[in-house]
């Protein structure tokens, strides 16, 4: 892509192809269109194929869930899978990952476990799982705001001669936030090693991208900021995983922050409460369908042999399993326990919160007692 | 370390100096960072120029860009580079230049320093410190005299202190600096150029408790940061007039020490608490009402409050008559019915 500044009058017109290796019928693009990026090799292709579908099953099975009425909300991510898969993938174990509330899949992909994704979801606590294991943040609700905690990770890292670099993944809404102009400002003022992933899905709920701004791409913006920026097929894992490695490495080695644009589409609802028919045409949705990202890389996988009945049989076998491990998690009861929510306001103990952690301690035992006491009249 | 722990670097103590408040300031960031290899410092002007207050003064030459720098203009980047930095094993101590200068910096501190601790179960801690210079009463242009304590102790998970003097700058400071808990550490910049005799290093009274500044027996007077001078020039006054007020500098606004302020109002059945900042919905509401829950068989009369009035800070030839006087505070005590 060119990151040449147009004239605004210019780029109204202008349409710009992204960055894509494999094409929506499944064929490896000519070289000399690949803008400097090679194919990712079979094996990592096959690899990124089975965390695909397997991430899917989990969301097509979280979000049978919601409409079950079993999780308070599920942010879906179907049809960004390779963005989200992509992006994980190039991460080293050292790494850190900012996601944001529609990134459960990278969680998964990363290893996080059903039960601890969910525990938000279902509304067991704010978050639940081991920042520190994973090296994932908490997933963000705020709009961009994970970003400059990205950028903080990644400056901290660079203070320390770590070899760590932060990813944070972000929305096209949420690019119109002013933390996310802070965080690229920031981020190439300090030549911070942080890849900035936005998934372009073209809707911030209901509003599409061309009430969000007025530049022709997302990653148009980099140079503004001094710092590279690619457009790229989101749709296109071969893509996404080449760019966004390279843009790893590049932080890594000194090379400062990239800012991708991985354009793709939202082809769920943005959440359970939502009703997508009022804005957008089922024949755009039917469209996003037909340029699956998973069907693409069937096709090539396929066609380079590699695909066989055999290995589709064995990851369709271990997404079921997945799915039903995410079933058999919302079976069992979630431990909440009203005291602890005085637990981890500070790590001093304040006496006011004590004071009122022993006002609900107190309700709780009357209520038990007014429970008991209820039983044995009922047994009478 | 918790602030209720005494702070001991074990570094000897250097002969007395007379010292403002911004240099007590400026040494107790100085010494824990020779302390501590992951206190950094950055902001808007915090390096070279040393901060518009000098109180990072020198800092960036001794410690150098790896550990003191100037970040861009933007305080929610500040707040939120400072999040990602703690959450990599770094103490961040972060400068908001001016009160009404931190407001861009409100989501990340209300939404995340606040609350990051709580969300992830104790897992993710944020020692950061966020220095805010506060208050008025130095002829600033508009924006540069807010008193914005109350947003702060609005929101839980933040611990939100004010010193009034130089040793509690120093001491109080180092503390916040040591807290596993992020602190909002707000300046009176009407006091930075106070003046004590320190022997560095010093250790007053710890973060989270109010002192009494001055014993009296028929009033308590409640103040903070830039009001404590004021409310040590009223019982000075009082004094003459032959009425005895106990002066309270409460230090830490949250948490609010009940027992030291209550153990007070219980004694002298009289309080007022006084702060700059509007009247309506501000600290002194929460200090009248927890007091009053508390203690109100003790009390002969009901808590007052002296505040600045209920407008946006005035300008500089106006400040005069917005600001809380001994005389306006003496004034309000008279409206109380004494037998």
């Amino acid at each position: 892509m060119s990151l040449k500044v147009e004239n605004p009058s210019m780029t109204a017109e202008l349409t710009v192809p992204p960055l894509r290796l494999i094409d929506d019928l499944g064929h490896a693009v000519p070289e000399n269109e690949s803008g400097g990026f090679t194919l990712p090799a079979v094996d990592t292709l096959l690899s990124l194929y089975r965390q695909m579908v397997i991430a899917r099953r989990f969301d097509v099975q979280v979000t049978a869930l919601t409409r079950q009425g079993r999780l308070a909300t599920y942010p879906s991510a179907l049809g960004q899978e390779a963005c989200e898969i992509a992006a994980v993938a190039a991460l080293a174990p050292q790494d850190w990952l900012f996601p944001t509330y529609r990134d459960s899949i990278a969680l998964l992909t990363r290893g996080v476990e059903p039960k601890d994704i969910l525990a938000s979801f279902r509304g067991d606590w704010h978050s639940g799982y081991d920042y520190h294991t994973h090296r994932i943040a908490p997933q963000a609700t705020p709009l961009a705001t994970q970003a400059l905690h990205a950028v903080g990770l990644a400056t901290a890292a660079k203070l320390k001669r770590d070899d760590t670099v932060a990813l944070t993944l972000l929305g096209d809404g949420a690019t119109s936030e002013g933390d996310a102009h802070e965080a690229f400002n920031f981020a190439a003022v300090w030549q911070a090693p942080v890849v900035f992933v936005v998934q372009n899905n073209q809707f911030a709920i209901s509003v599409p991208l061309d009430k969000q701004m007025a530049c022709r791409t997302i990653a148009d913006k980099a140079i503004g900021y001094g710092m590279p920026g690619y457009y790229v097929d989101g749709n296109d894992v071969a893509a996404m995983y080449a760019v966004v490695s390279a843009a790893m490495d590049r932080a890594r080695s000194g090379g400062g922050p990239t800012l991708i644009e991985g354009l793709t589409y939202r082809i769920e609802a943005h959440t359970n409460s939502d009703d997508p028919t009022r804005y957008r045409k089922a024949a755009d949705v039917d469209l996003w369908r037909s340029r699956d990202p998973i069907e693409r890389l069937e096709k090539y996988l396929v066609a380079q042999g590699a695909l066989t009945e055999g290995v589709r049989a064995s990851i369709l076998a271990a997404a079921e399993e997945l799915a039903t491990t995410t079933r058999d998690c919302m079976t069992e009861q979630a431990v909440v326990d009203p005291l602890e929510l005085f637990e981890h306001v500070y790590s001093t103990p304040r006496t006011a919160l004590a004071e009122q952690r022993a006002l609900l301690a107190a309700e709780l035992d009357g209520d038990a007692l007014a429970s008991a006491v209820a039983t044995e009249e009922s047994t009478r | 370390m918790s602030p209720q722990q005494t702070l001991d670097t074990g570094a000897a103590v250097r002969a007395p100096e007379n010292l403002t408040m911004a240099a007590a300031l400026n040494a107790a960031i100085r010494d824990a960072m020779v302390d501590d290899p992951t206190v950094v410092l950055f902001g808007e002007d915090v390096g070279p120029l040393g901060g518009v207050f000098r109180v990072t003064d020198g800092l960036y030459a001794e410690f150098g860009e790896t550990r003191v720098s100037d970040s861009p203009l933007a305080e929610a980047g500040i707040v939120g580079t400072a999040i990602g930095m703690a959450m990599y094993g770094l103490r961040p101590v972060v400068e908001m230049q001016f009160d009404a200068f931190s407001y861009p910096a409100f989501q990340q501190i209300v939404s995340h320093v606040a609350k990051m601790r709580n969300r992830t179960r104790g897992k993710i801690e944020l020692p950061i410190v966020i220095r805010i210079p506060y208050a008025g009463d130095i002829g600033g242009v508009e924006h540069h005299s807010d008193s914005s304590e109350a947003y702060w102790t609005a929101t839980p998970g933040l611990t939100v202190v004010s010193p009034s003097n130089p040793a509690d700058a120093y001491s109080m400071l180092r503390d916040a600096i040591a807290s596993d808990d992020p602190v909002i550490f707000m300046e009176p910049k009407s006091r930075y150029w106070s003046k004590a005799s320190l022997a560095l290093p010093v250790h007053t009274e710890p973060l989270n408790r109010a002192v009494v500044l001055r014993a009296g027996t028929d009033v308590t007077l409640i103040a903070y940061g830039p009001t404590v001078k004021t409310a040590l020039a009223t019982a000075e006054q009082a004094e003459a007039e032959g009425l005895s007020i106990e002066v309270i500098d409460l230090r830490s606004l949250s948490p609010f020490d009940d027992e030291t302020v209550g153990a007070s109002v219980r004694k002298t059945g009289r309080a007022a608490v006084v702060h700059e900042a509007a009247q309506f919905g501000g600290y002194g509401a929460e200090v009248a009402a927890r007091l009053t829950e508390r203690n109100f068989f003790y009390l002969a009369a009901p808590i007052l409050r002296i505040a600045g009035f209920d407008i946006p800070y005035p300008s500089p030839k106006l400040e005069e008559y917005f600001l809380p006087t001994p005389d306006r505070i003496l004034a309000a005590l008279s409206t109380w019915e004494w037998s």
